[in-house]
């Protein structure tokens, strides 16, 4: 608010956008909806020097309140949408596609369609070429609703195959859509991006009608082509996609390896420790433990009896042999500061006692050999344990006091 | 003058004659083909006629226009404002008589009627049904987007750029755009020499006349019915008769974007006044509205003040003689006389008063006050005394509630009319779908407003804060005494406030820098920037130029004190 008693239509606009705004972010929508209908005749002026111009606030903002509104309708949203496509050629294709997203959320898949293929037909002299990438955008989003049908399609099949029915017109459709979908989508992935949707679609696609090497050489590009943006999920679709496919050892732990550099938290990770652990190669099975601490230095796998079973089993196995202990010293070194507060205080040992007794036993499992017996969660644990009578726990402590120096040798 | 037959078009008469020397309705602007011939010499062909007169005054256009003048399009602008002030009761006079005149005298002033045009002037007005053979090719004429950049506006209507590349295209032998015709011409024209007319001119002429007859209607109230819409100004282009087209360069001279700023208009009209060769106004004496004695009493009313309040203005206005009919009346041309701004003055010597009663430092009035409510504690008189604190909380409160609502208003104020302008033919049609989406729009979100509807225009008022006695709660305080702030000295009551601060200890030369002071909020008193914020919200000024003012009075008041004392306090003893 100002106190200025000056006021020119700039200014005036400046401010109806400000209260605009305002009212947007507290979420009302009616205030909004009031303004805006100040604001609209901004679109009378020319804005070229400016930044973003008035049609392209409107189309923004009255897209926010007609979304939201409780009096508005779909009907009313479309016809609105379809009046902000005419208002900046420019800007056509990006409102046809942000249009058809909200179609989409609002459960219209075939309207969506129908959007995507009009504007897909759309031409407009020198602009069909700038808006190249939006038009990719568009040829893609309908691929992935052709990959819906198709979908669909294969799921009857299946179904109808199920009772004995074999119906030729559902299978037509099905590779009908099948190659609609794909030529859309192998399109899109070819641009470096960020697609995860559309390449794990089209692998699906591949991978049913058996082209293994066609994917394998899409998640090879997606995950590894340096144009791509870094992108975690890609090497995670190729991991799985190994997995699935039986791929050779040799192959699988290459792509986890790299994953486990990228995203050290990952869920394959577990696995990965598991592959790893059976190895006959001591540089992998030295892997394997470096994969196990870091999968437990995230907070997500605090609680995790899985991992900690793991790590457990692995340290257990290294002392037993009384080989490569300093392989345990090495990972411990850097740890040896924070790990004990972060997962091995008297509070977690009462905590995970009550909450989840495996979970308690890996742990103090753990923590009596890095820590040795004298260490406080250990201690509670073993003597909740024994006081409980399980037997394991009884287990766990001979063990722990058997072989307590080690802690002192990789401290 | 004898011209009596009645128009064809409107059966009216009431003939004017246009600088081509034929004779037009003034209803309904339907020119005839008749000329006036010369008899006397108050109405002398112009020998812009022979130029003219080339180009046949068409009737008709291809568009169904006719030919236009720009001094035309303000005179009816002029009659459209002048008419809206008779409707709020303004007196008739003021149209046939006075702005009337001021209007005539103005075109013959500025040479662009009734009067002999300066041979050798050769007129190079375009218009659109000239045809290029017409046009005198001057090699030195500025290229239209040099017209375009000539302009005291905000300059929004010359980012069009679809304008810019439009006329790009144009060549020199074909036309410079405008409905007018001599639009063009109007805007290459050098201002200082005959002050050409705008917009805010007009409200300058309506000013003028309005202190010739002395109405009860002060500049600043003037500009407020302008911003609410009761006096045509913002769109009033819309009321042209159809076969007055309006496009091209008319709409840098005639369409606007901004509210008419107090200074401008203000000053204009002094320029005006002084242009026009004007005698002296009519005297302004203590019993028109326009004496500070009687403006102090409105604004002590509408802020709230007790009406005590008005012996003390009253006191200071004799003291420093503005109140005199020789300070308060204006004389055009007189430039030792300092432009009397009759509504923030009156603000102002209110300002002082407070300063004189309360000292406003921050301090010194609540202290006042808290003595005020003590006393009232024993109050038997049955008038409360005033206490200064509780004065604030009242005024404060209201003022915040109107002053974000006026923000909102301010944020929601419609600038466009239904009445769509295009700059070119090129544009036309772009421009009316434009229109059509922007109608379009406010259906659909303005039903999606909910409840609230476009309010109606406010009728308007002359008080923006009503303080009722009536009400219970103490709110009004109109009739509370000063006693309490108060005492006895010698059988006369005075300030008990014996101090008095200076805004400032010399005063800047108007001449130079447009001011006699630099009002920045940071370096005064809390107390102070509210009372000159209240002020300044009441009188749509800003608070500097209260300030200026009551810098002025304050040096009159002291001017004795401040050449004896000038070195080294700013705080002096009454």
């Amino acid at each position: 608010s100002s106190s200025e008693h000056k006021l020119n239509f700039k200014k005036s606009k400046e401010a109806c956008l400000s209260y605009i705004q305002d009212a947007l972010l507290q979420k009302q929508w009616k205030r909004a909806a009031e303004f805006l209908t100040c604001y609209v005749e901004s679109l009378e002026k020319d804005y070229s020097r400016e930044h973003i111009g008035p049609s392209e606030v409107i189309w923004r903002i009255g897209t926010e309140i007609l979304w939201h509104h409780s009096q508005s309708s779909m009907k009313e949203f479309n016809c609105f949408m379809e009046q902000m496509k005419t208002l900046g050629v420019k800007r056509y294709l990006k409102v046809c596609l942000e249009h058809v997203f909200h179609l989409l959320c609002n459960g219209q898949i075939d309207e969506a369609y129908q959007n995507l293929s009009l504007a897909e037909s759309w031409r407009f002299g020198e602009q069909t070429a700038i808006q190249d990438k939006e038009m990719k955008l568009i040829q893609a989003y309908r691929g992935l609703l052709d990959y819906y049908s198709w979908s669909k399609q294969k799921n009857i099949l299946l179904e109808n195959s199920e009772d004995g029915f074999s119906d030729l017109a559902v299978e037509q459709e099905m590779h009908g859509y099948f190659r609609k979908a794909a030529v859309n989508l192998k399109e899109i992935i070819k641009i470096p991006g960020v697609w995860d949707i559309f390449v794990k679609c089209y692998v699906d696609l591949l991978e049913f009608y058996g082209d293994h090497n066609e994917a394998r050489q899409v998640l090879n590009e997606y995950a590894y082509n340096s144009k791509f943006p870094a992108n975690p999920n890609a090497h995670v679709y190729l991991c799985q996609f190994l997995k699935r496919q039986g791929e050779s050892k040799k192959s699988l732990t290459s792509a986890l390896k790299i994953l486990h550099d990228i995203v050290p938290s990952h869920e394959l990770m577990i696995d990965f420790n598991t592959m790893l652990q059976k190895s006959k190669k001591r540089k992998k099975r030295q892997l394997g433990l470096e994969v196990i601490f870091a999968v437990l230095d995230y907070a997500g796998w605090k609680e995790n009896a899985k991992a900690w079973s793991c790590l457990a089993r692995q340290v257990k196995q290294i002392v037993i042999s009384e080989k490569h202990l300093d392989w345990i010293k090495q990972e411990w070194n850097s740890r040896k500061d924070w790990w004990p507060a972060f997962h091995f205080s008297r509070y977690l040992a009462k905590r995970n006692w009550q909450e989840n007794k495996s979970l308690s036993y890996e742990k103090a499992l753990v923590a009596g050999i890095l820590l040795g017996k004298g260490c406080k969660y250990f201690k509670y644990v073993s003597h909740q344990g024994c006081k409980a009578q399980l037997k394991r726990f009884r287990v766990l402590k001979k063990f722990v006091n058997r072989h307590n120096p080690v802690y002192l040798r990789i401290s | 003058r004898d011209f009596n037959e009645r128009c064809a078009q409107c059966s009216e008469v009431n003939w004017g004659l246009t600088d081509g020397g034929r004779f037009y309705c003034r209803s309904c602007h339907n020119v005839t083909e008749r000329t006036r011939e010369v008899v006397n010499t108050d109405f002398i062909t112009n020998s812009r006629v022979q130029t003219i007169s080339k180009g046949l005054r068409k009737q008709e256009n291809n568009d169904g226009g006719s030919e236009w003048y720009i001094c035309e399009g303000f005179q009816l602008v002029l009659k459209k404002q002048v008419e809206a002030l008779e409707a709020l009761g303004v007196c008739p006079q003021m149209k046939d008589d006075i702005l009337c005149n001021f209007w005539r005298c103005y075109l013959q002033k500025s040479k662009q009627a009734y009067c002999k045009r300066p041979s050798g002037e050769a007129v190079k007005a375009l218009s659109v049904c000239e045809s290029s053979t017409d046009v005198d090719s001057d090699p030195e004429r500025p290229s239209v987007l040099h017209l375009l950049s000539l302009s005291e506006s905000e300059g929004d209507l010359q980012t069009d750029c679809s304008f810019a590349s439009s006329v790009s295209k144009v060549s020199e032998s074909t036309s410079v755009y405008s409905g007018s015709v001599d639009g063009s011409l109007y805007l290459m024209k050098n201002q200082k020499e005959k002050l050409s007319m705008t917009m805010p001119m007009t409200l300058s002429f309506c000013y003028m006349a309005l202190l010739w007859v002395r109405e009860p209607m002060t500049l600043s109230e003037l500009l407020r019915y302008v911003v609410e819409g009761h006096i045509p100004y913002l769109n009033v282009f819309q009321h042209f008769p159809e076969k007055m087209k309006l496009c091209g360069l008319d709409l840098k001279i005639f369409c606007v974007e901004s509210w008419p700023v107090y200074e401008e208009v203000f000053n204009k009209m002094h320029e005006l006044a002084a242009f026009l060769d004007l005698p002296r106004f009519p005297d302004i004496t203590e019993s028109c509205f326009l004496h500070p004695d009687m403006l102090c009493m409105k604004y002590l009313m509408e802020a709230n003040l007790p009406d005590e309040l008005h012996n003390w203005t009253c006191r200071v206005v004799k003291k420093i003689g503005i109140g005199e009919v020789d300070f308060l009346t204006l004389t055009p041309g007189n430039k030792s006389t300092r432009k009397v701004k009759y509504d923030v003055l009156a603000a102002a010597v209110i300002v002082v008063v407070l300063k004189l009663l309360f000292l406003l430092d921050d301090h010194y009035e609540w202290l006042l006050s808290e003595l005020a409510e003590e006393r009232n504690k024993n109050n038997t008189e049955g008038v409360p005394y005033f206490e200064f604190k509780k004065w604030y909380e009242v005024v404060k409160h209201s003022l915040d509630v109107k002053q974000k609502k006026l923000d909102e208003e301010r944020a929601k104020y419609p600038w466009r009319c239904e009445k769509p302008l295009f700059y070119s033919v090129k544009n036309k049609s772009k421009v009316l779908k434009r229109r059509q989406m922007v109608v379009n729009l406010q259906n659909q979100f303005g039903k999606l407003s909910g409840s609230v509807q476009r309010a109606e225009k406010p009728n308007p008022s002359s008080f923006q804060l009503r303080w009722s006695e009536e009400n219970t709660d103490g709110s009004c305080f109109h009739g509370h005494s000063l006693k309490g702030i108060l005492q006895e000295k010698r059988g006369l009551l005075t300030a008990m406030n014996p101090d008095y601060w200076l805004c400032t200890v010399k005063l800047c030369n108007e001449k130079l820098c447009g001011h006699l002071a630099h009002y920045r909020e940071v370096e005064f008193p809390q107390s102070y920037h509210f009372v000159l914020g209240l002020f300044s919200f009441l009188l749509w000024v800003q608070p500097s130029y209260i300030h200026d003012e009551v810098c002025m009075i304050e040096h009159k008041l002291f001017n004795k004190k401040l050449y004896k004392k000038l070195k080294y306090n700013t705080v002096l003893r009454k």
